[in-house]
């Protein structure tokens, strides 16, 4: 429920505010948001296993993100961040059909 | 969401999942829910900004180098081609223009030789000449020495009429007797004639009515007289048809 209520005021607050991404985050924003929809379908893939854990999705999640925004970064500084944050997206989202997958074979049993 | 129940089994994940919505929030719960609305609003933002911001603002450095690179090759090429149209639509536009100048210096120089040959019909200021003659004294001297006085005066077109026809005057004309009668390249003419010529009506009558000139000589011969009537339009209609040369044909020019 809470959950519900906080995905409503974020996307609430988005569109009120209409901030502005600052240019040095630019770059990094669509990769950690791409980070972070893993990490929720991870989630929603343990729940639906039972095995959800508040603590490893906290961590997972602020793993992730962390993860994907340092190799961009360290990418920009070797010049191929280019390269890199499309081999982000790609390896994630691989990640986020296979985790799909399973939660349709759990609630669809196919 | 922490689900006290373990069960796996899918018949049951309705019940589970109205648990969960319906469960008391947690301290642990509120770490979730926090990082979903975090994840909301940075999904919206970015949304929001990659419509927004279009192509560019969000591209790299090496993109858009190579996106400039694109471009500025293309717009090479297009540079190019414009210099390659401009030039061909200037050397249309040169080619017209000339192409028009010579028609009409063309037509202009057919109008000019159609009048000198007899081809087309002359108009414009000039004399009348009339010789009356019943007894036929006038011969083919008097009238050939009126052409060449007219000619000499600049006449640029001439015809003569009498009773049996209507003749050009040309480069080519010849003028004989034929009994009595006088001939005009072959087309034999009788008295009334009427010779008309275009030109500077003034000098034409002054050159027929000089002393001991053709007015004075048609004047002499018993019974004939000659009128001349200056006039600011005259018509010479009398046509000829130009027949192609079968010996001479045109020399090259002479290089200088």
């Amino acid at each position: 429920m809470i959950v519900l209520l906080a995905v409503a005021m974020g996307v609430s607050l988005g569109l009120v505010l209409q901030p502005t991404v600052p240019l040095d985050l630019q770059p990094y924003l669509p990769i950690a948001v791409v980070a972070a929809l893993d990490a929720l379908f991870g989630g929603v893939r343990a729940w639906l296993e039972a095995i959800f854990d508040d603590r490893v999705f906290v961590i997972s999640f602020v793993g992730n993100v962390l993860v994907a925004s340092l190799i961009v970064y360290v990418g920009d500084k070797l010049g191929v961040g280019g390269q890199l944050s499309t081999s982000i997206v790609v390896v994630l989202g691989i990640r986020i059909f296979s985790n799909a997958a399973a939660i349709r074979r759990r609630v669809f049993r196919a | 969401m922490t689900d006290p129940g373990t069960e796996t089994g899918t018949g049951s994940l309705r019940r589970r999942l109205v648990r969960a919505l319906l469960a008391r929030p947690g301290r642990a719960q509120l770490g979730v829910a926090a990082l979903c609305g975090l994840l909301a609003f940075a999904l919206v933002t970015q949304v929001r900004t990659a419509a927004s911001s279009g192509t560019f603002a969000s591209a790299r450095t090496d993109d858009l180098v190579s996106i400039l690179a694109d471009l500025s090759g293309r717009a090479d090429r297009l540079r190019s081609q414009v210099a390659d149209l401009q030039r061909n639509a200037a050397l249309l536009s040169n080619g017209t223009t000339r192409d028009a100048a010579a028609l009409a210096q063309a037509r202009a120089r057919a109008q000019t030789l159609g009048i000198l040959t007899g081809t087309l019909a002359a108009r414009g200021p000039g004399i009348v000449l009339m010789i009356e003659d019943p007894q036929l004294k006038i011969h083919s001297d008097a009238l050939l020495n009126a052409i060449e006085e007219l000619r000499d005066a600049g006449a640029e077109a001439m015809q003569v009429a009498g009773t049996g026809g209507v003749v050009r005057v040309v480069t080519s004309t010849a003028v004989g007797d034929q009994g009595s009668r006088v001939t005009v390249d072959g087309v034999a003419l009788t008295a009334p004639l009427r010779l008309v010529a275009i030109g500077d009506p003034r000098t034409l009558a002054t050159a027929l009515g000089i002393p001991g000139g053709v007015v004075d000589t048609v004047d002499a011969a018993p019974g004939a007289h000659a009128i001349v009537t200056t006039s600011p339009a005259v018509s010479v209609t009398a046509l000829r048809a130009l027949a192609a040369p079968r010996y001479a044909s045109p020399a090259p020019a002479p290089t200088p």
